[in-house]
């Protein structure tokens, strides 16, 4: 992409400064979709019917409340640690936004084609644990205390099963570019990692189910990560108020729901890359059968957001149905059973693999 | 099933004459009264003996019997001098599913009864009701703190509007600074 | 110099999203673990037996419906029987059905209320707005015919305020035939739950002796397994002609009288209630409802204990003529007064969690707590 716009203008700075836009253009427009949607699933599910006052549908409320959050005093107690308190909100915003550099929307739209684009965003989202740890402690309230240290604890403990699910994947794969894992999983929805990937064969019906054993692990435990319901404990609103962000309001609390609205879609749109072909199509390319070359990039970041969307809404579905865990049970989920079952699947995928 | 009168017969063998008096003359129920401070000794009987079985305490009520002197103070308050404030227990059998009430009177000067938290444990909050409306000391109670008024409410008010049930009760002038009557 | 280590103490409440109401715990933790409850009250105190003094009888029953505000229904049947026994008036038949289908209808709306904040204190959001929904339906039932939806003030010394409208029979029919396919569509989405029985069961268990030591009573004591409801315990107004079963916790989940024990005694609780309703509404004899309401209310001198089963326990009136115009005493006995007391028993040894999911199996509602 970096290279298209520096091809285009001819301008570094512009370039650099295009590409380094994009990601923060997506969270935004991805918290601002996620925030009105989960108000609207919500809404279905339940019953009811949601937003509907503020434009057709209600669609622009969270416009509404982004320009109201914007204008909100920035009151703050007394006696918080106000450098880490400030810091604590941007910390976390960035680890969320950081990672969507490396994110491939299409074969044409990506940030960065780092050749270690899993690893960073692995690393980058790591960000997002600081910063929820030094929001619990500077604002010296109890409340976002406790909910900071199940939050650290929860992320990462969870880091693990889904690190060992990465790692079988790209023990298949034998690379840690997210562009080249979804290439692997061009073509039709049979060659997606989910199936047994694209090589075809003994071991391709040998691998499927053990990767819909990965494709749940990373599920759940990306739903941990991103503190979703049934693991929303660190926020668990009847218990600790609001967690680790109990003291924040205006635009700091935005920035920590801007996030966790980032996350969502991040963590899908990895595990759709890691499982269901990333931006390739299931059913193949109208530009290709037309001959018209330039529409298969859109079509592609259809497929992408598409997926992407899709494992948001099952978020969203899960979080109005379940219950939340306690922490204990929570950690037990992820230390007794996940974590085993996914070095088990680790090493069953290997010994297939060398077949 | 037992019937206030046997219930009555059964105490007064045990605890004899002197604490005990049966007043049937209230229309509705007839109501044992017991010496204030013996009223553990009879609870404990009552919950323990084979007969009885009064393992439920439901209700406790404290209340200012207003029959004293009716003087005027010096602001001009009228105040009650003397007479007894009374604590009424309604006994309740799951077992055998009798009924009995108890009432003891204490003086309105210094009262004080005989808890029976460590007996039902329902009391507890009971009596710190009734210290806190009506001024009864429970003596022996665990934890004999005020629990629907505010703690600090003595610090601020004299001694006519300590205890809001007591009949002769006036609302304090302010309380933290924030003015009580409106 | 010695590294010590020491409890912290975390307030919740009276300002929290789950105390029900303005009620404050203080909680000693250790991590997350809670090594001691100690519940502070008072911060809905309105002085209503002080109040109750200074009117004349039939004047308290308004102020009785701000006791438990979710069931008013119940504590105003509370109050008229209890004055009616001090002046020993009989009402008629019909206001006697009308009393009891009432007082049905509320516990299950009560009951929706409790089972829906038990689920939402859990993070069940869903079964909660499902549940107002359901309790919607019951709301404009009363309405329609006491005009008011929370704060009835319609059962009266001696007779109703009103009488019923004449859709009721029909609506509250079509509401008992509604309403049976939620209980079922509930048991699904919250009940049978697992996640819901993991945080549930198991979770503080009151034995029955603590139980009824404690005073506890309503759902809370029959979730312990003991069978005790004043309704045929010791049956008031004509419910003794009526063919009901009482729910009792049976540990099908954990151990008897955990969390999920209390909350699933609620739900049986309301399909006995429609049972109830369903066996009383066809036979609501003629007649007028306000024929015995006394002019002048002028008990002769006496005290009276009365109670009965409201949807959270037993609602005594501990009242006292001096054969006045005016009660010279009045005590509630307030279920979630007495049940709350046993929350510091219960939370002991427990997380943080669990105390939210405890305090929500007990079921309090602070109007009547403070009083």
């Amino acid at each position: 992409m970096y290279q298209y716009f520096y091809d285009l203008t001819g301008n570094t700075i512009l370039a650099t400064l295009v590409v380094a836009v994009f990601p923060l253009v997506n969270v935004l427009i991805v918290a601002l979709i996620g925030v009105y949607l989960e108000r609207k699933v919500s809404a279905w599910i339940q019953d009811r019917v949601g937003p509907n006052r503020t434009g057709p549908f209600g669609l622009f409320q969270t416009v509404a409340d982004f320009v109201k959050m914007l204008q909100k005093e920035d009151a703050t107690a007394k006696d918080i640690d106000s450098k880490l308190y400030n810091i604590a909100p941007v910390l976390v915003f960035t680890g969320s936004f950081a990672a969507y550099a490396a994110i491939p929307f299409s074969s044409k739209l990506i940030g960065s084609e780092a050749e270690v684009g899993l690893f960073y965003v692995i690393a980058i989202s790591s960000l997002v644990v600081g910063g929820i740890l030094m929001a619990g402690w500077s604002s010296n309230n109890k409340y976002s205390l406790l909910g900071a240290m199940r939050s650290v604890a929860q992320i990462i403990s969870y880091e693990i099963p889904t690190a060992i699910i990465v790692l079988s994947i790209v023990m298949l794969t034998g690379t840690l570019s997210l562009d080249k894992i979804s290439n692997m999983q061009t073509a039709y929805f049979w060659n997606w990692n989910i199936l047994g990937g694209a090589e075809f064969g003994i071991t391709k019906f040998l691998l499927i189910p053990f990767m819909v054993v990965g494709f749940i692990i990373i599920f759940i435990s990306t739903l941990a990560e991103v503190n979703r319901t049934p693991f929303d404990i660190p926020e668990a609103e009847s218990e600790l108020v609001a967690g680790y962000f109990t003291e924040y309001c205006g635009m700091k609390w935005a920035m920590f729901m801007l996030s966790e609205y980032g996350n969502m879609f991040a963590v899908s749109a990895i595990v759709s890359i890691l499982f269901f072909g990333g931006y390739h199509s299931p059913i193949g390319y109208l530009g290709n059968s037309l001959g018209v070359e330039w529409l298969i990039p859109f079509e592609q970041a259809f497929w992408f957001l598409a997926k992407g969307w899709l494992f948001i809404l099952v978020q969203m579905w899960l979080r109005w149905t379940l219950p939340r865990l306690r922490v204990d049970q929570l950690m037990s989920l992820c230390w007794k059973y996940l974590i085993p079952y996914a070095f088990v699947n680790l090493i069953i995928i290997g010994v297939i693999s060398l077949l | 099933m037992k019937s206030a009168e046997e219930i009555f017969e059964i105490l007064k063998t045990e605890f004899g004459d002197s604490i005990l008096v049966l007043d049937k003359d209230t229309p509705t129920e007839p109501i044992i009264s017991v010496d204030p401070l013996q009223i553990h000794r009879v609870s404990k009987f009552l919950r323990e003996h084979p007969d009885l079985q009064f393992d439920n305490l439901m209700c406790l009520s404290g209340v200012d019997d207003a029959n004293g002197n009716k003087v005027t103070n010096a602001d001009g308050d009228e105040l009650i001098e003397g007479g007894t404030l009374s604590v009424y227990y309604n006994l309740h059998s799951v077992s055998l599913k009798h009924k009995i009430s108890l009432k003891v009177s204490t003086s309105r000067t210094d009262p004080k009864v005989e808890s029976v938290e460590n007996i039902w444990k329902s009391a507890n909050w009971h009596e710190r009701e009734a210290f806190d409306l009506l001024g009864i000391f429970f003596l022996n109670h665990p934890d004999l703190r005020r629990i629907l008024m505010p703690y600090d409410w003595d610090e601020f008010t004299t001694e006519v509007s300590r205890h809001p049930l007591r009949k002769d009760y006036k609302n304090p002038e302010f309380y933290q600074g924030m003015k009580v009557p409106y | 110099m010695a590294l010590k280590t020491e409890h912290m103490v975390l307030n919740m409440g009276p300002q929290h999203p789950s105390t029900h109401g303005v009620l404050r715990l203080e909680l000693e933790i250790e991590g997350e673990l809670v090594n001691k409850v100690t519940p502070h009250l008072g911060y809905l105190h309105r002085c209503f037996e002080k109040h109750a003094e200074a009117m004349q009888y039939n004047q308290v029953v308004p102020y009785t419906d701000r006791l438990d505000y979710l069931a008013a229904i119940g504590n105003n049947f509370g109050y008229a029987l209890a004055v009616e026994k001090l002046l020993g008036i009989e009402v008629p038949e019909r206001v006697e059905y009308i009393r009891v289908i009432m007082a049905e209808l509320q516990r299950i709306a009560s009951h929706l209320v409790a089972i829906g904040s038990n689920g939402a204190d859990i993070g069940a959001l869903t079964p909660f707005l499902y549940l107002f929904r359901d309790r919607e339906h019951i709301l404009s039932i009363i309405e329609e015919t006491c005009g008011a939806r929370m704060l009835y003030n319609y059962i009266w010394i001696g007779g109703l305020s009103h009488d019923i409208h004449p859709d009721f029979v029909r609506k509250t029919k079509e509401f008992c035939n509604y309403f049976k396919p939620t209980i079922v569509e509930l048991d699904n989405l919250l009940s049978y739950n697992k996640i819901f029985i993991e945080r549930t069961a198991n979770i503080g268990v009151l034995p029955v002796d603590t139980a009824i030591n404690f005073g506890s009573s309503g759902p809370t004591l029959r979730g312990s397994g003991i069978k005790f409801d004043l309704r045929s315990d010791d049956p008031y107004s004509i419910y003794d002609r009526f063919d009901f079963e009482i729910p009792v916790g049976k540990g099908l989940m954990g151990t008897v009288g955990d969390c999920w024990d209390r909350y699933y005694v609620r739900i049986r609780e309301m399909e006995q209630s429609l049972r109830i309703i369903e066996q009383a509404i066809d036979h609501i004899p003629d007649g007028d409802v306000q024929s015995a309401i006394p002019k002048r209310i002028k008990p002769p001198k006496g005290t009276v204990y009365r109670r009965v089963e409201n949807p959270r326990g037993e609602l005594g009136y501990f009242i006292i003529s001096d054969g006045t115009v005016n009660p010279f005493r009045v005590k509630v006995r307030a279920p979630s007064f007495v049940n709350l007391e046993v929350l510091g028993e219960l939370c002991k040894g427990y997380l943080v969690a669990d105390v939210i999911a405890i305090l929500g199996s007990i079921d309090i509602v602070l109007g009547e707590v403070d009083r």
